[in-house]
């Protein structure tokens, strides 16, 4: 029989791992993950599923005396009308910068916030901000204007009465 | 047996018991009675559940006005008073749109003395931002971050955080035109990344802007659910995470041997008041270090007798509570002096213009001018990451505990304020005379201006001046002394700007008086 000496352990070396502690091993995992699942199930919580906003969607008519080219505000909405030739269109006033509400000037809009300018068709004369102010999607019946706040449509669609 | 007392004798003792209870009330809370010999002022502190987070006896450095200028302790008295005004505050307030709008006036010019509470609140609240900073710019140019105290200036960052965050959670409450637009821009600001994502177009697939504006919201719109979303993060979640973070900060300055100093502190004192210490042990405690000797790491003692310092009770406590009251006599006269604003109530039509941040914001705003995401997150997250990396970085020892100590020193702070000052202005000068790359090639992607703008060029000019530093002196923390000093400069000049340079549609103005009449 052989028996290899083994050298003396000093008091100062770590116990080596007896094999019931994988008991203690396993609840101390167990319960790390049970915490992970549990704090990631509690995020889940303050992200909002139903947002409650109001409708994006709305209807409006353009006032009779409303000139060619010139923007019409619905009150409450920031959103600007255009009614020309070709037919009506709607731009986002949200500056694309910081969400700021625009206003309309000459050359187009204006961000009182950090200059962001934007021409007639919503592209970014100079400022800031990153995109041009989105299309929103349109449709009319009678003199009524239906604008969807909350679906784009590519520049330059405009949409006949 | 003993004889039953008679009822006589039992009437005076209690009787007597009655009498003497005020003093044995005090006896029992003080536990070892008046603080009038060096032993019973040891236990007076330690026998104490709040004082003993401080050593029994303080050294004469850290009791010098200039080792600390008291600033920390200032931080924490303007949290305090922020602390019990708030709570005070809450009696009225209500967080809801509109309500919360018509309380904030009835505190302002109903309920009694609220005036004067929610101007102390504010102020304290402005204190607390301005002396946190300071605090922090002690203990860097002190290298009071250095072995062994590395993880206590982690913490500091994580206080400086969430003191911001408090004032900034604070900042939409009123429910104004001022508080509305500033969230607005705060919570697009969280949604920055989106002007990344989309300029390489992934944003369907991977939108974290999106995410971080819902989270804050709680909406897609400013509105009921930020405002208690807001409320909830003022006065509960932040004031926790900050209660436990002092509560780590304060335990760890201790545990890292208290104030920092410099080695020859002793000789340093010397010249100073020597004479009020004397030795506490006439011979040397050799079986306590041989105590020591079993405990691993340094504690603040070891090898050094207690020679230079004092008992804690009542030199550093009534140090501490003179910082405390000059804190609340300064809060309180700006609170006399200056009401807190209150503007319209908020419309969500009409941008307040300028909208603006809070003053210490306002450095972010002049920056988020050329791009949302750079300005608002970009160069934060480097200048954050760059403030924890210092103590892991700058491993040397020359300098500790002096002010401006290290290769370099007040020379080259003096340069790089001179430089951190000067880069900025020519910088925004050039930038408001000549416009940016947009305004020269209308046509130009937009990650260009994201990357190269004059708060990105500031940026790297820093890090190269800082670079050059480290190579001048050889040195890294000659380098850190470059780019912090750096840091606070550019930090002044922009937030100068942003608060008095900045009028409507964030255009430049020489003053106020110059701003277009509506």
């Amino acid at each position: 029989m052989t028996t290899k000496s083994q050298p003396p352990r000093s008091r100062l070396d770590p116990e080596p791992l007896p094999r019931r502690d994988w008991l203690g091993l396993s609840s101390l995992w167990t319960m790390g993950a049970a915490l992970l699942f549990g704090v990631a199930g509690m995020l889940k919580l303050p992200k909002a599923a139903v947002l409650a906003s109001p409708s994006k969607k709305f209807r409006v008519a353009l006032p009779e005396t409303l000139a060619l080219g010139e923007a019409f505000i619905p009150p409450g909405r920031a959103v600007a009308v255009f009614k020309d030739a070709d037919g009506v269109h709607a731009l986002s006033t949200i500056c694309t910068h910081l969400g700021c509400v625009v206003k309309t000037n000459p050359e187009g809009f204006e961000c009182p916030c950090h200059g962001s300018r934007f021409k007639a068709d919503g592209e970014v004369a100079r400022g800031p901000a990153p995109q041009p102010l989105p299309w929103l999607k349109v449709s009319v019946s009678g003199g009524v204007v239906t604008i969807d706040e909350g679906a784009t449509v590519p520049a330059g669609t405009k949409v006949q009465a | 047996m003993t004889p039953a007392a008679t009822p006589k004798d039992a009437l005076r003792e209690f009787v007597d018991n009655l009498k003497a209870a005020p003093r044995r009330l005090r006896d029992t809370a003080f536990r070892t009675g008046p603080p009038t010999t060096d032993r019973t002022r040891s236990t007076f502190v330690f026998g104490n559940v709040f004082l003993h987070l401080h050593s029994v006896r303080t050294h004469l450095w850290s009791l010098k006005w200039s080792t600390t200028m008291g600033l920390g302790i200032m931080s924490v008295s303007a949290f305090l008073i922020a602390l019990v005004t708030g709570v005070m505050l809450m009696f009225y307030y209500k967080p809801y749109p509109e309500a919360a709008y018509e309380s904030m006036k009835d505190i302002h010019f109903v309920v009694p003395t609220g005036r004067l509470i929610r101007n102390l609140h504010r102020w304290s609240a402005n204190i607390m931002v301005i002396a946190v900073i300071l605090h922090m710019a002690r203990a860097f140019y002190t290298a009071a971050y250095r072995k062994p105290r590395e993880y206590n200036w982690l913490m500091g960052i994580g206080l400086l955080v969430v003191t911001l965050g408090l004032s900034f959670t604070g900042y939409l409450l009123p429910w104004d035109q001022l508080a509305y637009w500033a969230i607005t821009i705060g919570a697009n600001i969280a949604q920055s990344p989106r002007e990344v994502t989309d300029a390489v177009g992934i944003t369907e697939v991977f939108d974290p802007g999106g995410f971080q504006r819902l989270l804050l919201l709680g909406s897609d719109q400013v509105g009921a659910e930020a405002l208690i979303r807001f409320y909830l993060l003022h006065v509960m979640i932040l004031p926790l995470a900050i209660a436990a973070l002092m509560g780590v900060h304060f335990w760890r300055i201790r545990k890292d041997g208290g104030m920092v100093r410099p080695d020859n502190a002793g000789v340093l004192l010397k010249r100073a008041r020597q004479q009020e210490t004397y030795p506490v042990f006439t011979e040397a405690p050799v079986k306590t270090y041989q105590l020591a000797a079993v405990v691993r790491g340094r504690t603040a003692n070891v090898g050094r007798g207690p020679e230079n310092t004092v008992p804690s009770m009542p030199h550093l406590f009534y140090a501490e509570l003179g910082v405390l009251m000059v804190t609340l006599l300064i809060c309180l006269a700006l609170a006399l002096v200056s009401d807190a604003p209150l503007k319209e109530l908020a419309n969500p039509n009409v941008p307040e213009n300028p909208a603006k941040a809070p003053w210490y914001f306002l450095g972010l705003q002049e920056m988020v001018s050329f791009s949302a995401f750079m300005g608002g997150i970009g160069i934060p997250a480097i200048v954050l990451l760059g403030l924890a990396l210092i103590p892991y970085l700058d491993r040397e020892t020359e300098g500790t505990g002096q002010w401006f100590g290290g290769p370099g020193g007040w020379p080259l702070v003096r340069l790089s304020a001179i430089f951190g000052l000067a880069v900025p202005v020519v910088l925004e000068a050039f930038a408001i005379r000549f416009g940016w790359l947009r305004e020269w090639f209308p046509e130009i992607p937009q990650l260009v201006v994201t990357i190269v703008n004059p708060a990105t060029i500031l940026t790297s000019i820093y890090t190269l001046y800082s670079i050059w530093c480290i190579r001048r002196f050889q040195s890294t923390r000659a380098g850190a002394l470059g780019l912090f000093t750096c840091f606070l400069a550019g930090f002044l000049v922009l937030t100068i700007i942003g608060t008095y340079f900045r009028g409507p549609n964030w255009e430049f103005f020489w003053s106020p008086s110059d701003w277009p009449k509506h």
